[in-house]
């Protein structure tokens, strides 16, 4: 074989497993949301699971969306400030090798050693129990280091003119952050943290022990932070909808729990497709209102 | 023009607030060092219980294949455990190393930009599923199919692998295309310019020269594989015995915790031996970010 038929033997293959993947994902994507929309009503939406068959994933739904806003709330700042520091005021010795690694070894960590990790500290030591309140830490534990990388990866894209520039006018360090760093870096920013939003809704392995594997009927007349029937009650189990895709699974005591895992598998695709699409749009679209490109 | 210009005069109190800011960043960096130090030091302390309080001794533990924790006295041995991991990270990237460099060679040079704009979006859907739904699917479709045609309860290490694979391929791929892109396009070109063809200039120019960050991007992969504990969990039939065949049934170190860790007491030996394994899961971890760094440093470019 001469070297222009190994070419376009290679090209093909490359060809053949690059469409092979996007088949893949496909067909995958469409079998699962094929299967499991037709559950999606309004009832199965709504209401709580039963131990017989018609039980519903309403409470682990709102479950997966309240420990995401509340990780992001937590995350959010603590990651942008590390960020910041990285990319802006780390001079290059080894303290700041030390943070490097540490934001990597944290980054690769199996989900499951962080939900262990929160198993002894938040729901033990600190005596939390299973909670919404010690799954929202163990998911920071596991979205710093993710936060952090987005917040240093668009801050460190920003032209570095931007920066010179205003530093060159006279500001601080800090006010040419607040004022033109971060406004320019926001596209880059909010793409990543709904990017990020889409990865820690669909975590499951990091709640089984923090957050618990059920969920109390929820009050929706309630809204105190400590009582065990309130929406936003802090310091109840609070299943999300990932962690009960795998309860049913590993129990398989409902009848129909196969239907049920179908249309909750459905739905948590659906929620990520929207994550991510809307992460691409709403990047976009700030950065041409931010840039003022047509 | 007129209009409010704000003052830029370097007033004390804004050369106060830069570094009342530059502290409070630095804060939130050091954060991460003592969250690590911390899940360190708590993880090991559990795991080391085994060894020091319980008297089990570490090669029992590695290498022996009985596990019976509930028995007494408990026989405590982790060998199938660590060797299904290994053998289900191993299959996993063997499936999907080859593919992921595949899709990544053609995101950077064989993709016209029509499909890469089709190929690009596709590898980050897969990386955002969630991994329960990689597990659900796999026990749906993947076990039954094992189940039918190639024989076996369908619960398998096969099952294992190429759920990993699928899990492991976003993950190369876009570390693979990123070392790729950050090739210096005069080595194409001088190849091209010799009168290479692309392919040649593919496997001799640019692979070898991209090596530390493939070698990266499968390591990477690696870590993700030998990390997941809900997707595996769901498909490889849980059975602490060494596989004899791709369709037998196998058991990881993630998986037996996922299981066992509800039902036990801590303290117990059972307990303790589970978070022994945790420990080892931690340390394999180390052990591969380490290799990436060691790796990262011998990059040319």
């Amino acid at each position: 074989m001469n070297a222009r038929t190994t070419d376009r033997v290679a090209t093909g293959i490359i060809w053949t497993i690059s469409a092979g993947i996007v088949a893949l994902l496909a067909s995958f994507l469409g079998y699962l949301l094929v299967r499991g929309l037709r559950y999606l009503t309004p009832h199965f939406l709504s209401n709580p699971p039963s131990t017989i068959a018609g039980g519903g994933v309403g409470p682990e739904l709102w479950n997966s969306f309240y420990l995401l806003f509340l990780t992001m709330l937590i995350t959010i700042p603590l990651g942008v400030g590390a960020g910041i520091y990285m990319a802006e005021f780390a001079p290059a010795n080894k303290v700041t090798e030390g943070i490097r690694l540490a934001t990597e070894t944290l980054a690769s960590l199996p989900s499951i050693i962080v939900g262990l990790f929160g198993l002894l500290l938040f729901v033990q030591r600190f005596h939390w129990g299973f909670s919404v309140i010690a799954g929202a830490f163990a998911l920071t534990v596991f979205n710093l280091p993710i936060i952090e990388r987005v917040t240093e990866n668009a801050i460190r894209s920003v032209p570095s003119g931007l920066r010179e520039g205003s530093l060159a006018l006279g500001m601080t360090r800090w006010q040419a952050i607040r004022t033109v760093i971060l406004p320019a870096a926001l596209p880059g920013l909010v793409t990543g943290f709904i990017l990020t939003a889409g990865r820690i809704f669909g975590e499951a392995a990091a709640l089984i022990f923090t957050a618990g594997q059920s969920s109390s009927a929820l009050n929706w007349g309630d809204i105190s932070l400590w009582n065990g029937s309130s929406p936003l009650a802090l310091n109840r189990p609070a299943e999300t909808l990932a962690v009960h895709i795998w309860k049913l699974n590993s129990e398989g005591l409902v009848p129909d729990y196969r239907q049920i895992a179908d249309g909750a598998a459905a739905l948590l695709i659906l929620c990520v497709l929207i994550f991510n699409v809307s992460a691409r749009f709403l990047g976009r679209w700030l950065y041409r209102r931010i840039t003022a490109t047509r | 023009m007129t209009g409010r210009r704000p003052s830029l005069a370097l007033t004390s109190r804004r050369r106060i607030a830069d570094q009342f800011t530059r502290g409070v960043f630095l804060g939130c960096a050091a954060l991460l060092v003592v969250t690590i130090i911390g899940i360190l030091v708590y993880v090991s302390s559990r795991g080391l219980a085994t060894f020091v309080r319980n008297h089990v001794s570490i090669f029992t533990f590695l290498f022996s294949k009985t596990w019976q924790p509930d028995d007494s006295p408990a026989q405590i041995g982790a060998a199938t455990f660590i060797v299904g991991s290994l053998e289900v990270t191993l299959g996993a990237i063997l499936v999907s190393a080859p593919l992921s460099i595949a899709a990544a060679l053609f995101l950077t040079e064989i993709g016209p930009k029509w499909a890469q704009n089709v190929l690009q979006p596709a590898v980050e859907l897969f990386v955002g599923i969630p991994s329960v739904v990689y597990g659900w699917a796999g026990l749906r479709i993947l076990v039954p199919l094992i189940r039918n045609h190639l024989g076996g309860l369908g619960f398998s290490i096969l099952a294992g692998c190429i759920v990993l694979a699928i899990m492991a391929l976003p993950t190369i791929t876009t570390v693979a295309t990123d070392s790729l892109k950050a090739l210096p396009v005069g080595l194409k070109e001088a190849s091209f310019g010799l009168g290479a063809t692309r392919w040649q200039t593919i496997q001799r120019v640019l692979l070898p020269a991209a090596l530390p960050g493939l070698l990266t991007a499968i390591i990477l992969g690696m870590a993700r594989a030998i990390g997941e504990a809900l997707a595996v969990q769901m498909v490889i039939g849980n059975t602490p015995i060494f596989p004899k065949s791709l369709t037998d049934r196998a058991s990881t170190l993630t998986s037996i915790i996922t299981l066992d860790m509800g039902n036990t007491v801590g303290g117990t030996k059972w307990n303790n031996s589970l978070w022994s394994m945790a420990m080892l899961l931690l340390l394999i971890a180390l052990v591969l970010i380490v290799t990436i760094r060691v790796i990262s440093a011998k990059r040319v470019y």
